[in-house]
């Protein structure tokens, strides 16, 4: 493997489509994509095939995530976002698997581009939208209008709203991305010091001890942080939703 | 079917030449795009994240969420049942502590009432041979102190008769001579002063 920490983020392709001039090959990514899906569904299913009134260890990590996933939605959006909890669950599952699968060596972390997120993150909003004017009509944009602000104060308040909420997609976006590119090229760079100082006699192996054991404590934050996101990322999601639900705040 | 785009076209000489030669990152990769900005690669990677996506949100929904939904209701259904039951029994407990405890109260209250009586029949029992026996005892108290008088007064007649003859017998001894026992008689009943 080659000693460069953007190679890891190259996309290359399995099995070439191309339809109408559009590029649509089955990728790495593709791949990793599939693999997340396979991963998480047929643990989901696996474990809570039993449906034991008693659970055993691996139907109550499922049973937690649900838990888990439920409560984050009930205090973000009240029971009313239960109707949600699907797209939040699937949403949660899928970039938390997507970033701890991202952790194994080779692997490819499907999170770690740009337009992977930025897609999720539309369905967010978009889904946000959507409801919100199919439920409220335009009481919708009562959302872009707190209440007791002078009306002098209001049109630069509404359109700092504005702009907020149109800055929501690409905020959730940039941040699991970054997150887990920045994680990620860091990871290789000082696993990469390892490698160049391993080859450089007794001395530079006795140096290369550091950037192993920054190496090691890298990789226990990287778990952190590939949990985290997909936390803050289902959260985040929650918090929008209660905005369809409750454009008046 | 393989159709070589450029994206692969520059990539496939990268691979072999980065590893040993440690170009910099610019011309190994795609001509120097990035790889999460290189466009060329976004409509793959949306068509397949929408189907791959799609798929584990119909899976979630229709599936998952459904079974481990019904997992805990059944759950928590059937402890709010055994909740209920433990309180049914609880209650059948105490009702039965209860009647156990009125129960004990009314034997305790029956065991003191014959007690009560049973000491109230042993002690007119006492109390009545008490009677019977000071009632015997006094009869025979009266008895005896009757003989007492009857002995006492015989004891009294005799004193002057013995008293006559002794004072005879002294007279005679004494004085060698005899005196009538009606004079004695006359005597002593002035010594003694009747």
């Amino acid at each position: 493997m080659a000693n460069d920490p953007i190679h890891q983020f190259q996309i290359t392709k399995l099995v070439p489509i191309e339809i109408g001039g559009l590029d649509l090959s089955f990728t790495n990514s593709s791949l990793f994509m599939v693999g997340t899906v396979a991963l998480a569904a047929g643990f989901l299913f696996l474990t809570t095939a039993n449906r034991g009134l008693v659970p055993s260890r691996l139907q109550s990590v499922s049973e937690m995530s649900y838990e888990f996933v439920a409560s984050m939605l009930r205090d973000g959006a009240g029971s009313q976002g239960m109707r949600f909890f699907p797209m939040v669950f699937s949403l949660f599952m899928f970039v938390l698997v997507a970033n701890l699968l991202g952790m194994f060596p080779y692997f490819f972390t499907i999170t770690s581009h740009l337009i992977v997120t930025f897609a999720l993150a539309m369905l967010v909003v978009g889904t946000v939208v959507v409801y919100g004017f199919w439920k409220h009509g335009l009481h919708f944009l009562n959302l872009f209008v707190p209440q007791g602000v002078p009306g002098i104060l209001m049109p630069l308040v509404v359109m700092i709203e504005v702009i907020s909420f149109l800055s929501r997609p690409i905020s959730l976006s940039v941040r699991l991305f970054a997150n887990m590119l920045a994680g990620h090229i860091t990871l290789k760079v000082f696993a990469g010091f390892v490698a160049s100082l391993g080859g450089m006699g007794a001395l530079g192996i006795g140096t290369a001890i550091l950037p192993l054991a920054m190496t090691v404590a890298l990789t226990g934050l990287e778990f952190l942080v590939a949990f985290l996101q997909a936390y803050v990322f289902a959260v985040l999601t929650c918090m929008y939703l209660n905005d369809a639900l409750h454009p008046g705040h | 079917m393989s159709v070589v785009t450029p994206a692969q076209a520059q990539s496939d000489p990268a691979e072999g030449t980065h590893s040993e030669t440690g170009l910099p990152g610019g011309e190994t990769h795609g001509g120097g795009v990035f790889p999460p900005f290189d466009s060329s690669t976004f409509a793959s990677q949306l068509l397949w994240l929408a189907i791959t996506f799609g798929l584990f949100y119909l899976l979630m929904s229709r599936v998952i969420v459904p079974r481990i939904g019904g997992i805990l209701e059944h759950r928590r259904d059937r402890i709010a049942q055994d909740l209920d039951e433990a309180s049914r029994l609880k209650e059948e407990a105490d009702n039965a502590i209860a009647a156990y405890e009125q129960e004990l109260a009314d034997a305790r209250k029956k065991a003191s009432a014959i007690a009560e009586t049973a000491r109230e029949k042993a002690k007119a029992a006492a109390e009545a041979e008490r009677a019977s026996t000071e009632a015997g005892l006094s009869a025979k108290m009266a008895d005896a102190e009757k003989s007492i008088f009857a002995i006492k007064a015989k004891a009294l007649a005799d004193v002057d008769t013995i008293a006559e003859e002794a004072a005879t017998d002294m007279v005679k001894h004494l004085l060698g001579g005899s005196v009538t026992k009606a004079e004695v008689a006359a005597a002593i009943r002035a010594a003694s002063g009747k």
